[in-house]
């Protein structure tokens, strides 16, 4: 079979290096309206912190704790909230919305585990919930560990004896 | 007014994560996992408890508290019992938050599928 | 057989004889619904896992366009077909349900007009009758295997595409009734070292641009001959990049329609899909579903698809690669010269 060529050569090649298409493409990209975000990241995380407080002061108050003692159930309430609403399928319609106002707070750690668990559970309860829960979650924990663990070298390094 | 001081603080520490986000183009997991380890050192250089007593639920929701939990429970232990509670006592006090969210998480994925 | 560099011309006019298009809801409440042969009301299908979903969409398609084409299954001789998932696992299932001979190919996106140039390269070629082509992707899939968890709450920014959850399949025939593929234009891998994948469309706009010169120069045909250009899911990023890439090289893009399926298939302006469709399906159910109908009615006369892929894997983004993409070009005309 014959090549055929059919005025072969017409239009000229693109002729933009790697870089310059780079550049190129940056300057038509879609800013990210930063400011907007941060001020919805600003109001759903501190509504999410005041509402961590009133849980906390319910404590407080109603089941006489002292304040340090009431912290921990006000955690497990806001995670138990995240693991409900990641159930029916409304925290990642907020976090788009809130960033990381929904995210830096302890119930996106919550939800990270959660939705981790619900997506990998067609893979099984062992290999698929069980290996995958700490997919997203897991690198928290791992440097959190690592860094509370030099932290308390340097303490040990002071000489404070961990007073803090 | 601690309620006041939740709302502001707490929203301060999301908005830099949001940055970390969008200025910096950091993944969620990178952005959270600095976040931890902004905690543990504001703990280790003691400014992390002040900032709770002050801030409440906002110092003590973010993810940055967790950092701050993992640490006191090492420097803690490491009072009571010397060197080895450094990797004794990591995990005492943040044992709450991750159980809850362990247990939690197992039990929605046995009755619920993911909506999409 | 091939003319200029990288262009087949198909001169026993391969036909089109049928197709058939099943989407998800969000595209059943997009500007395209009525043109879809089946419209799920449900992201799961009633299905147990969203891998399953997805190869019921293929399923589904397929035996659509069988019937569609009034063929019956064991007059098939071929089935070319691919998706996103890993191993193409969808394409191998539903071809397990056809039991028919199976060529399974990987374009990422582009997948749709590879398998389509691919099933008309072997009937024009005699090496079958009919053959099928056919391509599938389901959001939720592709959010799991390249993003995150459906219910992980993170944010996408505007760039960020939303698959979508569609399968699109064609009949190839030897003769018959219906839409003519002309040429095929195979694109070569193009990477300018964009590494966010979520702009995709950036990444993938100079593929698209590529495969378009090459296409124009390989066959001597010029915007003009077509009444309708369109990209597969560049989406309002890379959409205007590659024109903007094309009019500077002196391709005059003024003189056609040049749109985009990831912008047809959604209204990007009230759906809440940031910058537009993407995915195996976006071009398979805008092309096998709106455009061969407008075809059909005579409402385009010749058009030209050119389905972008982007060829990245979850591993190599981590692993700090760029992001290599591809385009194939497809001429379908109304076969009245």
């Amino acid at each position: 079979m014959a090549v055929k060529s059919a005025g072969g050569g017409k239009y000229r090649k693109m002729s933009m290096s790697p870089k310059e298409y780079q550049a190129f493409a940056k300057t038509r990209e879609p800013s990210r309206s930063i400011f907007g975000n941060c001020i919805r990241a600003f109001i759903i995380g501190g509504a999410i912190c005041v509402l961590g407080q009133a849980i906390q002061q319910l404590f407080i108050h109603l089941a006489h704790m002292k304040p340090e003692d009431a912290s921990n159930p006000t955690v497990a309430v806001l995670i138990i909230i995240s693991v409900i609403l990641t159930s029916i399928g409304v925290y990642d319609k907020i976090a788009q919305f809130a960033g990381a106002g929904s995210a830096v707070p302890v119930t996106g750690f919550a939800n990270s585990m959660c939705s981790a668990a619900l997506e990998h559970r067609s893979e099984g309860l062992v290999l698929g919930v069980g290996g995958n829960m700490f997919k997203l979650a897991g690198s928290v924990i791992v440097y959190g560990t690592v860094a509370a663990f030099f932290v308390g070298i340097a303490h040990l390094i002071f000489g404070t004896g961990g007073a803090h | 007014m601690i309620f006041l001081w939740a709302f502001l603080v707490g929203g301060a520490i999301c908005v830099i994560g949001q940055i970390c986000f969008d200025v910096f183009k950091l993944t969620p997991a990178h952005t959270m996992t600095l976040l931890v380890v902004l905690g543990a050192i504001g703990d280790g250089v003691g400014i992390y408890d002040p900032l709770i007593k002050f801030a409440g639920a906002g110092a003590s929701i973010p993810i940055t508290s967790f950092g701050n939990a993992l640490v006191h429970g090492a420097l803690d232990e490491m009072q009571k019992t010397g060197w080895i509670g450094i990797i004794t006592g990591i995990f005492k006090v943040t044992s709450a938050g991750i159980s809850a969210a362990i247990i939690f998480s197992f039990i929605a994925a046995l009755f619920v599928k993911p909506k999409g | 057989m091939l003319q200029g560099k990288q262009t087949w011309k198909f001169e026993n006019r391969p036909v089109i004889i049928g197709a058939a298009t099943v989407v998800g809801p969000d595209e059943g409440d997009g500007p395209l619904a009525g043109d879809f042969d089946l419209v799920h009301p449900e992201l799961d299908m009633q299905q147990k896992s969203w891998e399953k979903a997805e190869r019921l969409l293929l399923e589904q398609a397929s035996e659509f366009a069988l019937n569609n084409a009034k063929i019956a299954k064991d007059q098939l001789q071929f089935y070319v077909g691919g998706d996103l998932m890993n191993q193409i696992i969808s394409n191998s299932f539903a071809a397990r349900t056809l039991g028919v001979p199976n060529l399974g190919v990987f374009g990422a996106c582009s997948t749709s007009m590879e398998s389509l140039a691919i099933a008309s390269l072997m009937v024009d070629s005699g090496a079958g009758q009919y053959v099928l082509a056919g391509t599938c992707s389901h959001n939720c899939t592709a959010e799991k295997q390249f993003r995150y968890p459906t219910e992980y709450g993170a944010q996408k920014p505007p760039t960020a595409q939303y698959t979508v959850t569609g399968a699109g399949a064609v009949v190839v025939a030897a003769s018959g009734e219906g839409p003519v593929v002309e040429y095929a234009t195979i694109g070569k891998v193009i990477d300018l070292g964009v590494k966010d994948p979520f702009n995709m469309g950036a990444a993938m706009a100079p593929a698209a641009v590529d495969t378009i010169q090459a296409h124009f120069n390989d066959t001597g045909r010029t915007p003009k001959d077509y009444d309708l250009i369109v990209t597969g899911d560049l989406a309002s990023v890379g959409h205007p990049l590659a024109k903007e890439l094309l009019i500077r090289d002196g391709v005059p893009m003024d003189e056609t329609t040049f749109k985009d399926c990831g912008l047809m298939v959604f209204d990007v302006e009230k759906q809440k899909v940031q910058a537009g469709g993407s995915g195996c399906g976006c071009s398979a159910v805008v092309t096998y579903g709106h455009i061969l109908k407008k075809i059909a009615k005579g409402d385009l006369k010749r058009v030209l698809v050119v389905a972008t892929g982007a060829l990245l894997s979850p591993l190599s983004f981590q692993q700090g690669e760029s992001i290599p993409c591809i385009a194939h070009a497809v001429a379908i005309s109304g076969g009245k010269e």
